[in-house]
């Protein structure tokens, strides 16, 4: 064996370095020893040590979110894969750029039902992008090289690499390849001329324009292209939950989040307009609701983004282009530049003057004279406290929506939550991962007291490595959410939506050596968030008592149409 | 496809998590070991079927996806059929067999196995001859499908 040779474990770490890792969120067991012992060898790639394996996914997730680098994870075989798998699937839904790491008991024992044995390739095949079972020490490097290319290229995702044990301790001589080609993937990329030119036709024709821009803007890094485009067309723009802070909310053509909780005059600028772009958004039911509905109206779509299957999957485009958000913006913007024709004045203004109609609506008003603190009002005076440029995460359910309406994204990754799986539990750990990735900025994780109890056990792993968080917990007692759904569609029966029993948070927050506040009086809110941003190498937990009866307005009922919203 | 361990979990997960149809699936490798093909036979609407084509090309093993009903194809199935044949019923069967092409490749006292090759009509037409009640067994392949002429699935 000659001086070069390195075991598994090792050139699992060397490959990691070589990709530029500087943070890898996991938690150890037997099958994941050698590479345990590796890590600890080093110390260019630091561990951050969670405490449930969900975490570490969701901490890589945010991680990966709030930076352009893809999240990294590492968990042992069996119950350490399925504690990842809400995780991974979570990622996976959001299209988030991560690889998975995971020990695999070793290969003479795979099959045999050994000792924390799971099928990790095939309980993770339908929530990853890819995943590899590597059965050969001299297709480690190789494999793990190709996860960070798959899991960042063309429509990202998770991808997962199971080691088993004496693979990680077997020796083979250590080289990392320089680039991948895969003749099975190649990520598109490629120009549309004459499909630009059809979507600059529709563009100059319309009369009641609308762009909705989704989260392959965010993810495309194509926020700048997106602002571009959108202000030299003077057209409305919408946002998803996934696309919040692609374009600036505080623009004024920003005409809010649209969807099931999207506000009056973005839902109706989508039903009504003649010409749709969407960019890099993909038509799902929280977003257009029942799809039949909104095909009552005639419009021409165009569709942009960069999977082919996702075009014409809900909804039937007219001019689909597939390729990467920010090149084909570029194109248009190049087109437009060159082109000295406008769209149609005089409708556009009428289309304005329309969509400011509904905008007068006022749509996300409330009690703002309320005794009870409104959640809406905490995250008014976050947003004032922070003056908009903190790092969000957030849970689900009413806390997400309202974060999501009030907060106002005027940047790319600010916006961390989990649209498409909508998984409770994700604001805790994603927002460690999102301070890791962003030491100096203040992240708050705006939660309920639901959600926040499904990884509270994080606080220890914040404790541990100095982590400031502000959490601000809206407390109303209910899953919110549940709450709502029952009141409006199951005759106000609140089955097991009440959560009894709950915990002291301040004391729970004290016990794990953090802060913890509880703010009772609408009058208090914005001194106490002040004194918590002020403790900045403190986490603070803000306990916010708030109204139990409050509902999130809009609300589109499900199976209903864009245009068929509950209002307040 | 990749002739990879697991590229066909791949691709019958994909169908099940869709709620798409397999009629029929067939996989082998290929004259380059390294590659597998498979013909799969599906029904469904034309947007049905775009995004079956679609979400196949998505799969990282796979490496080209064809529509054979696009165009001039020629698809064929082989079956094993196992019928009871006793008395006159023999020569009726033989005679059937013979019509539709087929051969007789195992015989006892009381029985026949057929073997016979078709698109997968003529062989339900053939079943369909032979009668519920002669049929003892039955083992078909699936469709195997290629395309007429200059018609190509290359890998570059």
């Amino acid at each position: 064996m000659s001086a070069e040779d390195l075991t598994g474990a090792e050139i699992t770490i060397r490959c990691l370095q070589e990709e530029g890792v500087d943070h890898i969120f996991g938690y150890p067991g037997g099958a994941v020893l050698f590479i345990y012992d590796e890590l600890s060898k080093q110390d260019k790639v630091k561990h951050i040590l969670v405490r449930h394996e969900q975490a570490a996914i969701h901490a890589a997730d945010g991680y990966a979110r709030s930076s352009k680098k893809p999240g990294v994870a590492l968990v042992t075989s069996g119950p350490g894969v399925t504690n990842a798998i809400t995780g991974i699937a979570t990622a996976y839904m959001d299209s988030i750029p991560m690889v998975i790491i995971s020990g695999q008991v070793p290969t003479h024992a795979i099959g045999l039902d050994a000792f924390q044995e799971v099928d990790t390739v095939g309980i993770t095949r339908p929530c990853v992008k890819h995943n590899f079972l590597v059965k050969d020490i001299t297709e480690l490097a190789a494999t793990i090289k190709k996860a960070f290319y798959i899991c960042s290229t063309g429509r990202p995702g998770p991808v997962l690499v199971d080691i088993p044990k004496d693979i990680s301790a077997e020796k083979f001589k250590f080289s990392y390849p320089t680039s991948v080609s895969m003749r099975s993937y190649n990520p598109i990329n490629e120009e549309h001329p004459e499909q630009l030119k059809e979507a600059i036709r529709l563009i100059m024709g319309s009369k009641r324009p609308m762009v909705y821009a989704g989260g392959g803007v965010i993810l495309g890094n194509a926020t700048s292209q997106l602002t571009r485009f959108v202000q030299m067309l003077d057209f409305p723009c919408t946002n998803t939950l996934m696309g919040l802070g692609g374009y600036p909310a505080t623009d004024k053509q920003f005409v809010g989040m649209l969807g099931m909780h999207g506000t009056y005059e973005a839902n109706m600028a989508m039903q009504n307009c003649d010409v749709l772009i969407a960019v890099g958004a993909r038509f799902d039911d929280r977003v257009i609701g029942n799809p039949k509905h909104f095909s009552n109206k005639d419009r021409k779509i165009i569709h942009i983004d960069i999977d082919p299957s996702s075009i014409s999957k809900r909804v039937r485009v007219d001019v689909p282009i597939i390729g990467s958000v920010s090149n084909v913006l570029d194109g248009l913007i190049k087109i437009l530049m060159a082109n000295k024709e406008k769209p149609k004045q005089e409708e556009l203004k009428s289309w304005w003057a329309q969509i400011d109609q509904w905008r007068a609506r006022d749509c996300l008003k409330y009690d703002r004279k309320s005794t009870i603190i409104k959640p809406q009002m905490v995250i008014e005076k976050l947003y004032k406290v922070t003056k908009g440029d903190a790092f969000i995460t957030s849970d689900v359910g009413q806390h997400q929506m309202w974060a999501a309406q009030f907060y106002k994204f005027d940047k790319p990754k600010r916006w961390i939550n989990s649209g498409g799986l909508g998984t409770m539990g994700f604001g805790l750990p994603s927002a460690m991962g999102v301070q890791i990735a962003n030491p100096k900025n203040a992240v708050a994780c705006v939660t309920g007291e639901a959600s926040i109890q499904m990884c509270i056990q994080e606080l220890s792993t914040c404790k541990q490595y100095n982590l400031p968080l502000k959490i601000i917990n809206l407390n109303n007692r209910y899953m919110g959410m549940v709450r709502q759904w029952q009141e409006f569609f199951h005759g106000n029966r609140y089955a097991e939506s009440y959560v009894d029993a709950l915990p002291d948070f301040v004391k729970l927050a004290e016990s794990y050596g953090h802060v913890g506040m509880k703010i009772e009086n609408p009058n208090d809110i914005e001194d106490a968030l002040k004194e918590a941003f002020k403790l900045k190498d403190k986490l603070v937990f803000m306990d916010f008592i708030t109204d139990q009866t409050e509902n999130v307005f809009p609300m589109i009922p499900g199976g209903k149409g864009l245009s068929e919203m509950i209002l307040v | 496809m990749e002739n990879e361990a697991g590229a066909l979990s791949r691709v019958a997960g994909l169908f099940s998590a869709r709620g798409y149809n397999i009629e029929s699936l067939t996989v082998a490798p290929t004259e380059d070991p390294t590659l597998s093909r498979m013909t799969l036979v599906t029904v469904g609407s034309d947007s049905v079927v775009e995004q079956i084509t679609k979400q196949l090309n998505k799969l990282i093993d796979v490496v080209k996806v064809i529509d054979l009903s696009d165009g001039d194809h020629i698809e064929c199935e082989l079956m094993l059929v196992k019928v009871s044949a006793l008395g006159k019923n023999r020569k009726e069967i033989k005679a059937t067999t013979d019509i539709f092409c087929g051969r007789i490749v195992d015989t006892t006292d009381t029985s026949y196995i057929i073997e016979l090759t078709g698109t997968c009509s003529k062989l339900d037409a053939f079943l369909d001859a032979m009668g519920h009640s002669t049929i003892l067994e039955t083992v078909r392949t699936g469709a195997s499908g290629i395309g007429r002429g200059g018609r190509t699935l290359e890998v570059k």
